[in-house]
């Protein structure tokens, strides 16, 4: 057991930039996940079919190109990047934030899916029956469909983590792999297995991986049973 | 409080023309399924947007296609009680109730908690969920959560339509005693003929979309033509009666109207009571002279004021009794064979076990029980 537990001070890095990158793209995809999922939900508006498959584009690229694209507009030079990095101070290369950036947006369409299903299944009438109480449309979302549609939000938020947790090829093309900067669990592994003698890390991390991955599907199904419980859903 | 519509809507290949008015305790808007009376109510709700016409409650204008009005569901103050209920279930019953009195000014807050709860009968159900509750109430909580929020008019669309003949008489009586004690008008949508007749201050009856008759309801249910077909054996005249007397010996009550004494199973009500009865025209029989050796109880004489064809071998006879109009469904053979013609002298026969619960509007079931 010890020699799984005694990490290198570069792997318990790796471990915690991780945790921290997936919990940051988790919920930075929050809201506006829960914005498009509305919108493509109920919204109905010119080239929506297009704009579906604009949201969906991270999950059929090839991981490389979404990394590459991201260089591209959220680079030191490229349109996005220079433009935050100007005026309010973010810059996403070679840093932990552009992690971030790419595992939210290679979750992205995961976590709009579960919530746009979720926002689907919503009986339309208890928020219509809500407004003849006097709730306007903003109370409405708040007090009948956001907790109608919780369940859902857990689900995505959940595979939203997951898929930050393992995300690999647009990271390491985005930002590359900086020990202690942008070397997540995945790249950290991956560097293992390039050098000789690696295996041991390699297997550590490994195993420390399965781990969280478990302990967060646990966690969610934990989560979601009590809010179906406490919800009663006939 | 009066209500005023007046739209014209289209909904692909069925349309909406209808014109009412009404100041009624409860309206009834009395039609088939389909005669458009749920999307009149959504409208006046808010939830539909009609295309053409004006809306008013008590002057106020809600809708206004010509002017470009439309005030929206949450600032109509219109409570409304649906079908299937719609409680929400992401929140306990207490907490449903709660809902709408949060969004209503404080200053317009005329509906209490308690005296809601008491008038409903709901307080062993407040820690509940609503999926833990039975169709009847769910049904006492949502009217409940629409009262709480103090409404200016209280909209109920066929709230008793999707219950069981025994879940029904659990909730009439409360519906009753919101229309006599709150002073809420109510507009009510049914399809059925033993709940508007027990209900109603006024009817507007629809069919395909159009009004095609509205008045008090002693009036309009006069129209048996006008009942949708699988509605029309129970047609007949209503009558608004006071208890008189009990029969201990025989187990009856003897109510007095215009009409004369009727005699009906015993209600457990106290004399001087009101009680709306309705008397189907097809239990009625007609007589020209004092019937001997008859079993049924209530001979009311009257005059003969109309004669209409009824469905295939019928005529519908209307005999004022006093002033109460009493209607009957004969033959034409009895008809000829009586030499049945307006202004003829005539008794009115009614047995007393014809009166069941469903047309003696009679007191909480806890009270009376047939």
């Amino acid at each position: 057991m010890n020699w799984l537990l005694d990490l290198t001070p570069d792997e318990w890095n790796a471990v915690r930039l991780s945790i921290k990158v997936a919990t940051v793209a988790m919920i930075a995809s929050l809201p506006p996940g829960i914005a498009i999922a509305l919108l493509l939900a109920r919204g109905k508006f010119w080239g929506k079919t297009l704009f579906n498959g604009l949201v969906h584009l991270p999950l059929i690229l090839p991981p490389v190109v979404t990394g590459y694209l991201l260089l591209l507009t959220f680079g030191r030079r490229g349109p996005a990047g220079a433009f935050l990095a100007e005026h309010l101070g973010i810059v996403f290369s070679f840093r932990w934030t552009g992690a971030a950036l790419a595992c939210g947006v290679m979750g992205f369409p995961l976590m709009v899916r579960a919530i746009r299903l979720s926002i689907e299944a919503v009986d339309r009438k208890m928020e219509a029956a809500a407004g003849t109480l006097g709730a306007n449309p903003v109370w409405v979302f708040g007090t009948i469909t956001l907790p109608l549609i919780l369940p859902g939000l857990i689900a995505g938020a959940i595979l939203s983590f997951a898929k930050a947790m393992g995300e690999f090829g647009a990271t390491i093309t985005f930002v590359s792999n900086i020990p202690g900067e942008t070397q997540t669990l995945p790249s950290a592994i991956y560097t293992f297995t390039q050098v000789p003698g690696g295996d041991e890390g390699a297997l550590r991390l490994t195993l420390i991986s399965i781990v969280i991955s478990m302990a967060a599907l646990v966690a969610s199904e934990v989560l979601a049973r009590r809010v179906g419980r406490r919800m009663d859903i006939e | 409080m009066s209500v005023l519509v007046d739209i014209s809507h289209r909904l692909g290949d069925f349309a909406i023309d209808a014109r009412f008015e009404s100041a009624g305790r409860l309206t009834a808007l009395f039609g088939p399924s389909g005669s458009g009376k749920t999307t009149l109510i959504n409208m006046i709700a808010g939830l539909i947007r009609p295309d053409k016409g004006r809306i008013e409650i008590d002057g106020r204008v809600l809708v206004d296609t010509g002017a470009g009005i439309f005030v929206p569901r949450h600032k109509r103050r219109i409570g409304m009680v649906f079908q299937d209920a719609r409680l929400f279930p992401h929140m306990s019953v207490i907490s449903n109730l709660r809902y709408g009195r949060w969004f209503t000014p404080a200053a317009e807050r005329y509906a209490d908690m308690d005296s809601v709860v008491e008038l409903l009968g709901i307080s062993p159900l407040l820690g509940r969920r609503p999926a833990k509750l039975s169709g009847g109430e769910k049904q006492r909580v949502a009217i409940g959560r629409a009262l709480l929020a103090s409404p200016k008019l209280l909209l109920m669309d066929e709230p008793l339509a999707s219950l069981d003949e025994a879940r029904k008489a659990e909730i009439l009586p409360y519906i009753e005693r919101l229309r006599d004690e709150t002073k809420i008008p109510i507009v009510y949508v049914s399809h059925s003929v033993a709940e508007v007749a027990r209900l109603a201050s006024d009817v507007v009856m629809l069919a395909q979309g159009k009004v095609t008759a509205s008045g008090p309801t002693e009036a309009v249910m006069q129209r048996l033509d006008l009942l949708p077909a699988e509605e029309r054996g129970e047609g007949g005249a209503v009558l608004d009666t006071k208890v008189l007397r009990h029969d201990e010996t025989f187990g009856m009550t003897v109510l007095g109207s215009a009409a004369g004494e009727i005699r009906v199973p015993r209600l457990e009500m106290k004399p001087g009571a009101s009680v709306r009865i309705r008397i189907r025209a097809r239990d009625v029989m007609v007589a020209t002279e004092k019937p001997t050796g008859l079993s049924a109880l209530n001979i009311l004489p009257g005059t003969i004021v109309a004669i209409s064809p009824g469905e295939g071998p019928t005529v519908e006879v209307g005999i004022d009794c006093n002033g109460a109009t009493v209607l009957a469904r004969i033959t034409e053979q009895s008809r000829q064979a009586l030499k049945l013609r307006p202004g003829g002298k005539v008794l009115a026969v009614v047995k007393t076990v014809s009166f069941d619960r469903a047309n003696t509007g009679a007191g909480l079931p806890l009270e009376a029980d047939g």
